[in-house]
């Protein structure tokens, strides 16, 4: 392979970001030297097994992810602002759209809820830590590797380009002979394996190390939520893994599991990726679900309405996404019989989805009402919310799809369901647990600005998508004529997308001015919230709880509280046991890393040779009999003094 | 002699029951991992493109071969792991070496058996029905592999360190993996190679 075939040439913008990309490394390898920064990041960050700090390192990843795809995002908006425009060729759109699926599900939605679920989950269950700490963090570094893998494709031989469901026959090497493809199938692989790793993780966690008395449906609901989410994850993740890997054997190796000719089939394909892909829908939407919850009780002053009817409407939403993957190609040839099971079954899935509407809006009422952000982003959540729901329901009426199949009406629909069903979340859950990990409350005021800056803009965005999806424009056109009249529609979205992207910009200028600025002097709970990650300090102790809690009943702590039993007795104090840092998880990442890489570019021999690294790093852990360290109590007594103020 | 008590040793401490109920969670993504292999090979079976039909290439005898020595290795492998509960490292060594050679046999076998197979003309690349069919193979050899390369490797760490609580959960797990590929290979053995004769 040549140079001018391996980086990507001819394009002035890439040329650019090729440049700031090897400026930025520079300046970023020159300034934490200058800083003598190394031995802190290695030491406290890059080894760490901290669920706490693993859980930032996602959300701060995450939330680069969301500048990217949102770039992408931008992009496609501009080119379809005015008829004809030309800033991005066909090819280049393609890739765009791309990259932009991928990177907003896999890379931006997964890493910040499980992020946020890394920082939370074992406090609310009153854990010092998860199960397998430093599994845990491998799976951290093997998303993070493989998003750093997928995000050089752009500048490194070229980005994948037939959509983030990659259906064959576009997807295989006779449509798509570039590499771009095989960035898709490995860096997806690799992301799996880690994704995979931490549903079992949390599963394990929250079955085994909950808080003496605390049982199932004494848990509080993010808890319930992400162990749902985990058992869906443990459920549908494989079926990636063997999708991605028939995908790869086919573009590399000459297998012909998807190519007619030789007796493949190209619907297997489409079957294994939304027999994975749909759930996926709900392993992103369901922790939101959790946060909500949380969220709308907190500032409602009430319990939760309804919390048994909450989970049974969760465990049944999980059940039947796994039966419903066929309507996504209800015109590709199923008899009408099947498209009318399908149909029914995703139906169904609005009975539960509504149940929990409706005990949201049973929650708040009567309530004493917050109008903080993070409620704010809840109560916008509900109306965006069911737009994006009702308009699911006219999608799944199979006789009705074949009008709006693949029309900027799905489009449209999606972004109403995932956005509010994630991205709101996520914020939502951004400003309530934000002094849970940093010690500070984001600030309430600039916060109102990102609120009304992201919900109009979302609103203006993807709202005209619903009339000129009704009025035939497919998905995916990258140019359009003037006679079609929907250039007053696109125009209108296209400035929309400006006004949500300033939304996002003060979010970060938010972040910024609170880490300057922010009351560092906020005590434990400064919300007056109701679960068990409030009892510890804001920002949180290493070691969780210096004393396990003991739990009788749902909301234990804001029991104690109301009973003024919050105390900690001196006596009980003793050591803790700790987890050691590791290195092995970076290193297995980097060496994943660097095997993918040679597998994309087809540089097999290199790939084998360095798979060597991969095996030498399992060995390293399996004869690796480090047994962690105590935190003497005397110690955490001096800690919990310091917060607490009494003792 | 160590007396049997109530939980058996691997069983013995908090994170040693976690890491078991991990691996069985583990094994339920692999149950899902194996289905959907098979179905993808239900849908190819029939791709065969003008290529060969697995009647018209596979040696029976041999696959009986790989089954035997498959299911003697399981067995081997629950000998071992008795010796273990009895605290006698030294038997539980011997049945484990004895399993490792049977499994080490079984891989013998199946590469004899691929090699064939290209003989007659049908590799990876030939069909659907090929490729399928070599990929749902391939992966359980690949885990066969694995675990022959792990179980090494518990040896050593037996041998270094006796019967503790921690080399006898890995132990424990090790012993629900193999066991676990044997159950696969029943599954292979059914619905490919028996329905492949009746087909
Ligand atoms: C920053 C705001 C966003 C904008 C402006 C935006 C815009 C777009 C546009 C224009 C398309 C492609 C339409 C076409 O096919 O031509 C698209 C596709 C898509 N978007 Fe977004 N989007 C945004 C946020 C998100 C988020 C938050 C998610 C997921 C959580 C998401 C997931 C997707 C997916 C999965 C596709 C389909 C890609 C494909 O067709 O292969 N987007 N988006
Ligand atoms: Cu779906």
């Amino acid at each position: 392979m040549k140079l001018d075939e391996f980086f990507v040439t001819g394009d002035p913008i890439i040329f650019l970001s090729q440049i700031a990309i090897g400026l930025t490394i520079i300046g970023l390898v020159a300034l934490i030297s200058y800083l003598k920064k190394w031995k802190y990041l290695w030491q406290e960050w890059f080894t760490t097994v901290d669920h706490k700090k693993i859980g930032i390192m996602y959300i701060i990843a995450g939330v680069l992810m969301f500048f990217r795809g949102g770039v992408d995002g931008l992009m496609m908006r501009a080119q379809t602002s005015r008829p004809g425009l030309e800033l991005l060729d066909g090819q280049h759109y393609d890739e765009i759209f791309t990259t932009h699926g991928v990177v907003m599900i896999l890379f931006m939605a997964m890493p910040l809820l499980i992020g946020i679920m890394n920082v939370v989950l074992p406090l609310q269950i009153g854990a010092r830590d998860v199960a397998f700490p430093k599994l845990n963090a491998l799976s951290f570094w093997l998303f993070f590797g493989a998003a750093m893998l997928f995000n050089i494709s752009f500048v490194i031989g070229g980005s994948p380009d037939a959509g983030w469901t990659n259906y064959f026959p576009l997807a295989g090497v006779e449509f798509s002979p570039d590499i771009g493809n095989n960035f898709y199938a490995i860096a997806l692989q690799i992301a799996g394996i880690g994704t995979l790793a931490t549903g079992i993780n949390f599963i394990v966690t929250i079955l085994k190390m909950r808080a003496p008395g605390m049982t199932l449906m004494k848990m509080p609901m993010f808890t319930w939520t992400s162990l749902v989410t985990s058992v869906l994850i443990v459920a549908a993740f494989p079926i990636l893994t063997i999708a991605l890997l028939m995908m790869t054997l086919d573009r590399m190796f000459g297998a012909h599991f998807f190519t007619v000719a030789a007796g493949g089939d190209p619907m297997l394909w489409l079957n294994l990726f939304w027999l994975w892909g749909h759930p996926e829908v709900y392993i992103v939407v369901l922790p939101a679900f959790g946060m909500y919850s949380e969220i709308i009780a907190t500032f409602s002053r009430k319990n939760l309405f309804g919390y048994k009817t909450m989970v049974i409407s969760i465990v049944a939403i999980a059940f039947l996404s796994m039966l419903v993957w066929v309507h996504h190609f209800y015109t590709m040839g199923n008899s009408a019989a099947v498209n009318s099971v399908f149909s029914v079954t995703t139906m169904m899935i609005a009975i539960p989805t509504g149940v929990k509407i409706f005990n949201w809006l049973f929650t708040m009422r009567k309530g004493r009402i917050q109008f903080t952000n993070a409620m704010m982003w809840s109560l916008a959540f509900i109306p965006c919310f069911t737009i994006g729901g009702v308009t699911g329901v006219m999608l799944a009426m199979a006789a009705a799809d074949y009008q709006y199949h693949n029309t900027m009406f799905l489009v449209a629909h999606f972004h109403y369901v995932l956005i509010p069903g994630v991205v709101f979340a996520v914020f939502a859950g951004l400003y309530y647990w934000w002094p849970k990990m940093f010690g500070f409350t984001l600030n309430e005021r600039i916060g109102k600005w990102h609120f009304w800056l992201f919900v109009i803009g979302f609103n203006m965005t993807f709202m005209p998508m619903f009339f000129v999806g009704l009025d035939g424009m497919s998905r995916r056109m990258y140019t359009y004529s003037e006679s079609t009249g929907w250039a007053p529609y696109l125009g209108f979205s296209a400035i929309g997308s400006l006004v949500l992207a300033a939304g996002f910009a003060a979010l970060v200028y938010n972040i910024y001015w609170s880490f300057r600025y922010a009351s560092r002097d906020i005590g434990g709970d400064p919300w007056d919230a109701r679960t068990l990650e409030w009892d510890t300090a804001s920002p949180v102790q290493e070691y969780n709880f210096a004393v396990t809690p003991e739990v009788t009943e749902l909301d234990q702590f804001w029991k104690n509280k109301k009973e003024g039993k919050n105390k900690l007795k001196k006596e009980e104090i003793k050591d803790i046991h700790m987890p050691s840092n590791s290195g092995i998880p970076i290193i297995m990442s980097v060496a994943f890393g660097i095997v993918g890489f040679f597998l994309i570019f087809e540089w097999f021999t290199l790939a084998a040779i360095f798979s060597i690294a991969i095996i030498a790093g399992l060995i390293a852990s399996s004869f690796d009999y480090d047994d962690g360290y105590h935190i003497p109590a005397k110690k955490v007594l001096e800690t919990e003094r310091k917060w607490r103020g009494d003792l | 002699m160590a007396s049997q008590t109530s939980t058996p040793l691997e069983y013995s401490t908090h994170q040693n029951e976690m890491n078991i109920l991990g691996f069985w969670l583990f094994l339920g993504a692999e149950i899902v991992l194996f289905a959907t292999l098979f179905a993808g090979y239900f849908v190819l079976e029939g791709g065969t493109a003008d290529g060969p039909t697995l009647a018209e290439i596979f040696v029976l005898n041999d696959v009986l071969i790989e089954t035997f020595l498959l299911l003697t290795s399981s067995f081997t492998m629950g000998l071992a792991l008795h010796q273990m509960r009895h605290n006698n490292l030294k038997g539980m060594l011997i049945f484990t070496v004895i399993t490792l050679l049977l499994g080490a046999g079984f891989m013998y076998m199946e590469i004899n058996e691929f090699i064939h197979y290209v003989h007659e003309g049908a590799t990876l690349q030939t069909s659907a029905f090929t490729s399928a069919f070599f990929t749902l193979l391939g992966t359980h050899g690949a885990h066969v592999s694995f675990g022959i390369v792990w179980i090494t490797m518990l040896i050593i760490q037996l041998v270094q360190r006796g019967i503790t609580p921690v080399t006898s959960r890995k132990f424990f797990i090790a012993s629900l993996y193999w066991h676990f590929l044997d159950v696969v290979w029943i599954f292979i053995l059914t619905f490919v190679y028996l329905r492949g004769v009746l087909m």
